[in-house]
Formats: C-alpha cells, structure tokens, sequence
C-alpha cells in the first residue's frame, strides 16, 4: 500500500529569499497519527500549507494518497482537511451553513446526516444556529475542525491544535483524534505541546531551520534517545561526589541530599548493580530511590540544541 | 467540475447580499433615485430632448449604468476581498476547486446582485420618469454583460487591494469620473470635435451607447461596437485572472 503523503526534496524558497524547507524527503503512512514538532519557524506550517495547496513550492514532488498535489490538485485535495492555526472564520455566518459550505466547496453532495454528526461530535449541536462571531475562542477553534471534517477526509492537517484552548477542549480534542484514528483517518498534527506528541502521536519528525532532522517511532526515539536517571536520597548530606565514585556517572544535588546517576536505557548493562555495590562499599548509605525517564520535551530540546 | 463547489460559494456570496439587504439594494436605489428626482422631474423639466427623447428618460440608461458599474465591482472586490482580509481564503485554496470555478462562483453572485439592484433601479426610475426599452432582450443582455464584466474587474481589484483603502479608490477616483464623462448626463456630439475623439478612449462611452441603443435606439457610438468594446473589456479581465491564479498573485506565497 502506497503511503498517504509522500514528499520527495521538497524545497521552498520564499520571495524573499528566505529557504523555509530544504530538501524535505517524509513518508505517512495510512492510518497513523503523525506529530511534527519543531521550534517557531522551522517550517511546520509552510510544509503543511504547501501539502493542502496554500503556499506553492519551488521544487520537489508532494503526493496525497498517490496524486500529485500540484498536476492532480482535485483528486489530492478532496482527501485532505486542514485545520490552521489561526482562528480564521467568517463572523456573520451561522455554524451549520458554515460548516455544509466547507462541505459543498470541496465538492461533496450535501449530507445533512453527517455534518449533524460532525456537529454532534464536536459539542456543536447546540450551537448549530448560532453566528460564528458569537461564540467563543474554544467553540471556533471547534467549528474550524467541524468544517476541516465536514467532506470526510481520508487525512487530516491540524496545525497546533491545541493552541490556547482550554484543559478540557484539549481532551475532547485528543479523545476526537483517537476516535478519527480508529475509523482510518491519517492525522498529521504539529504542536508545540510536547505532551501531546507523547500522548497520542504514532511516530514524531522533529523539523529545524527548514530541514527534517529526524522521523522515527515514538517509543523507539525515546528508547534510543531518552535517558533515565536514578536519584538517591542519602541518609547525611555530601559535600561533593567522593573521589573514589568519581569514574560514575554522578552527580550531586545543590543540597548534597542527593546523588543523580545518569544512565543510557539503550546499553544492556545500566551499571546499576556495580554502582549500588559500590556505594556499599564506600560506606554511602540512602534511604530511598526513584528513577525517572527523560520525556520527549527534553529529547526534543536536546536534539534542536543539537542542530543549531 | 466541481459542480458543489461553485454552488457552495455562490450561495455564501448571495447569503451575504440578502443579509447586508440596506446597504446593498436600498442604498444605491435611494441614491439613484434622488439623481432620478434632481436631474429627472426637477431640472429635466426645464430642459430640451435630446435626440427626440425628454433629458428624464436620456439620463435613465446611464444612471443605471453608474450603479451598475459601481455595485458590479463593489461586491465582487469585497466578496474577494473579505477572505483575504479575515483569512477564510486558506479554505478556498486548499479545497479542490479550478480557478475558473472559484470565478463563476464569486463573480456569478456579485453579476447577479448588481443584475437584479439595476432591474429594481429601472422599476423604480418608472415612478419618477416615463420611459420605453425599444429592445428589451438587448437591454438585459447590456446588462448581464455589463454586470459580469466589471464584476470580473472588481474581483481584480478584490485580489489586488491590501487595504480597504485601495478598495475605494478604484471605483471612486476611476470609475466614477469615467461614468460621469462617459455620456450619462449628455450625447457626446453635444460635445467639441476634439473632446468626442477624446471620449471615445473612456470605455464607459461604449457601455452607455450600447445601453441607451437598447431603450430608445439611438446611440453615440455604433451598437455592435458597443458589445464588442464590451467584449473585449470582458476577455481582458479573465486573462488577468487567469494570471493571476497562475502565478499565485497575491493569493499563494
């Protein structure tokens, strides 16, 4: 089965002269949930808004589910939903016609039952007569998915999501993510909440200064890449890590209450055994123990600090 | 063709017509009307015929032109405009829709709001005024063409303008003067030699003959000239826009 987006040395070159994407080579396959982190200005956008038609490219081929974005724009574009990141919706309109007019524009015989659906899913229903300039932040930003869903798209854009939105949207919205995964729908989401990416994505691209640095699974980058850290709490304060423990990974807390090892999960032998035995034997007795695990924000940081 | 998507944004464009009803028909129609009032009964009674026609019923064919010209490119510049402006336009371009289908759909419903404000104007210059259209068929087809000819030129502008401002200007420091010298108020063999060359250059002249042509059948300018004129204006705006979906023109970066 052909992937759902294939990009293949995708550049763009803005008039400007600035190069927002360099030599972008990115596969999505069908039914995933695809997070794009990257800090503001790597080129997130552009290369969403260049995959749904925004923004044109300067060279490189996109496809949609096999059809090119630019010499089969009909056929790539039905398949395809963007919710934007900006709160960008008519005033006067009312939720229903809105959201039936996404549906006629992208060319779908009107079908009441299923924008009501949508409408339902969405906590919209009640809210189906009102002006759209009448509603709140959180309801928009749901009328912008209602009308992105309203032609039933094989794959789904979301542009930072979760952008400003309260707890509970934010939820609701992973809870309707999910739900879309089950019935087959591909989402590829950006987000600066790295939670969210933790949370649900399938795999993670992480993209900076316009280049695609790494894609991977996300349990298998934060097995490759993340680092635990066990954390002892000392029976009597250190003043500094003893000389004789100083080949280890240790390090003291501010306080001296407590040592931090730092261990590779990747590497079959942790040290763990040899460093317990050995603070035996130097006399350094704790009174407790946690590990933790890196989470992907720290991943995340450490692999953009990495490429600047 | 996507068939629903021209549908979808014609009646989005039409909804807001009905919904801004004061400023979109009633206004142009109180404002004519007082043209109708002022140049019609009041000083038109003090003046010759021109042509064989009372001055009342020879400024008719022009004034509605003027409201024509003016509301044809008003709303399909705002029409386009205004997803520009709120950023709605993202929709437009990312759906499935040919540039030709997005024209039909903008352009459709302006043409169609300025055909129907001018088909009310001429009902309502019938309480002020007597008048006859010699060629009804001529007449409405001057005035579906004429609609969606300058229709297509407001769209330009709606891609063109980045401000609200440059949305006005065009119509009220171009548009308005070449109506008003284009023979509304008079015949241009009223006018000197060297001024009747002159206004043949202004491409309203060839609108209001061909119009007049169509209620009493006298024109300026030769009728078929007229619809060519007309034509021709028409052919030049699509080229336009069809450059400028080609090259993304203020649309796509």
């Amino acid at each position: 089965m052909h992937p759902d987006i294939s990009v293949t040395n995708l550049y763009k070159t803005y008039a400007s002269g600035h190069q927002a994407l360099k030599d972008i080579n990115l596969e999505i396959r069908r039914g995933e949930i695809f997070a794009l982190l990257g800090p503001n200005g790597a080129g997130k956008t552009t290369l969403i808004s260049i995959i749904c038609g925004i923004v044109n490219h300067t060279s490189g081929t996109v496809l949609a589910d096999g059809h090119n974005i630019a010499s089969d724009y009909r056929a790539a574009r039905a398949r395809i939903g963007l919710v934007p990141q900006e709160l960008n919706t008519d005033a006067f309109e009312t939720v229903w016609d809105t959201v039936s007019f996404s549906r006629g524009l992208f060319g779908k015989a009107p079908n009441p039952a299923h924008i009501e659906k949508v409408l339902k899913s969405l906590s919209l229903w009640d809210k189906r007569d009102s002006r759209i300039m009448a509603l709140s932040g959180g309801m928009k930003r749901r009328v912008m998915i209602a009308k992105a869903l309203s032609h039933e798209p094989q794959i789904l854009f979301l542009d930072e999501p979760t952008a400003g939105v309260d707890v509970e949207l934010r939820r609701d919205m992973w809870e309707l993510v999910r739900r879309l995964r089950e019935s087959g729908v591909t989402i590829i989401l950006t987000t600066h909440y790295i939670e969210e990416a933790e949370e649900m994505a399938d795999r993670i691209g992480v993209i900076s200064q316009g280049q695609l640095i790494l894609v991977e699974d996300k349990h298998t980058l934060m097995r490759k890449l993340g680092k635990k850290e066990l954390r002892l709490h000392l029976q009597a304060p250190l003043e500094s890590v003893p000389e004789s423990l100083s080949d280890l990974q240790l390090e003291l807390s501010e306080d001296g209450t407590e040592l931090v090892y730092t261990f590779d999960t990747s590497e079959e032998r942790t040290g763990i055994a040899t460093l317990l035995r050995r603070l035996a034997e130097q006399g350094v007795d704790f009174k407790d123990l946690r590990t933790r695990e890196s989470s992907l924000e720290e991943i995340f940081v450490n692999l953009v600090k990495a490429k600047v | 063709m996507n068939v629903y998507g021209i549908r979808a944004i014609y009646k989005f464009e039409m909804a807001r017509m009905w919904r801004t009803l004061m400023q979109s028909v009633l206004s142009p129609v109180i404002s004519t009307s007082l043209y109708f009032v002022v140049f019609g009964s009041a000083i038109g009674s003090r003046m010759g015929d021109i042509d064989g026609v009372s001055y009342g019923a020879f400024i008719i064919p022009g004034l509605v032109m003027l409201s024509l010209l003016m509301q044809s490119i008003s709303n399909a510049s705002f029409g386009i405009y205004m997803p520009k402006f709120s950023g709605t336009i993202y929709e437009v371009l990312s759906a499935p829709v040919s540039f030709v289908e997005v024209v039909i759909g903008y352009v459709g419903a302006a043409a169609t709001k300025s055909t129907i404000l001018g088909l009310i104007i001429l009902l309502t210059a019938r309480l002020f005024v007597d008048y006859s259209v010699d060629h009804p068929i001529w007449m409405f087809l001057f005035l579906v063409l004429t609609a969606i000819t300058f229709s297509l030129f407001g769209f330009i502008i709606g891609i063109w303008a980045d401000t609200f401002e440059k949305l006005q200007i065009v119509p009220l420091m171009i548009v308005t003067p070449l109506v008003f010298l284009g023979g509304t108020f008079y015949s241009i063999s009223m006018l000197p030699p060297i001024w009747q060359t002159i206004t043949l250059f202004n491409p309203v002249v060839y609108l209001i003959s061909g119009f007049r042509w169509a209620f009493y059948g006298i024109s300026d300018v030769n009728v078929l000239l007229c619809a060519g004129m007309t034509f021709l204006f028409m052919v030049i705006c699509l080229a336009i826009i069809a450059m400028i979906f080609k090259t993304g023109y203020r649309l796509r970066s």
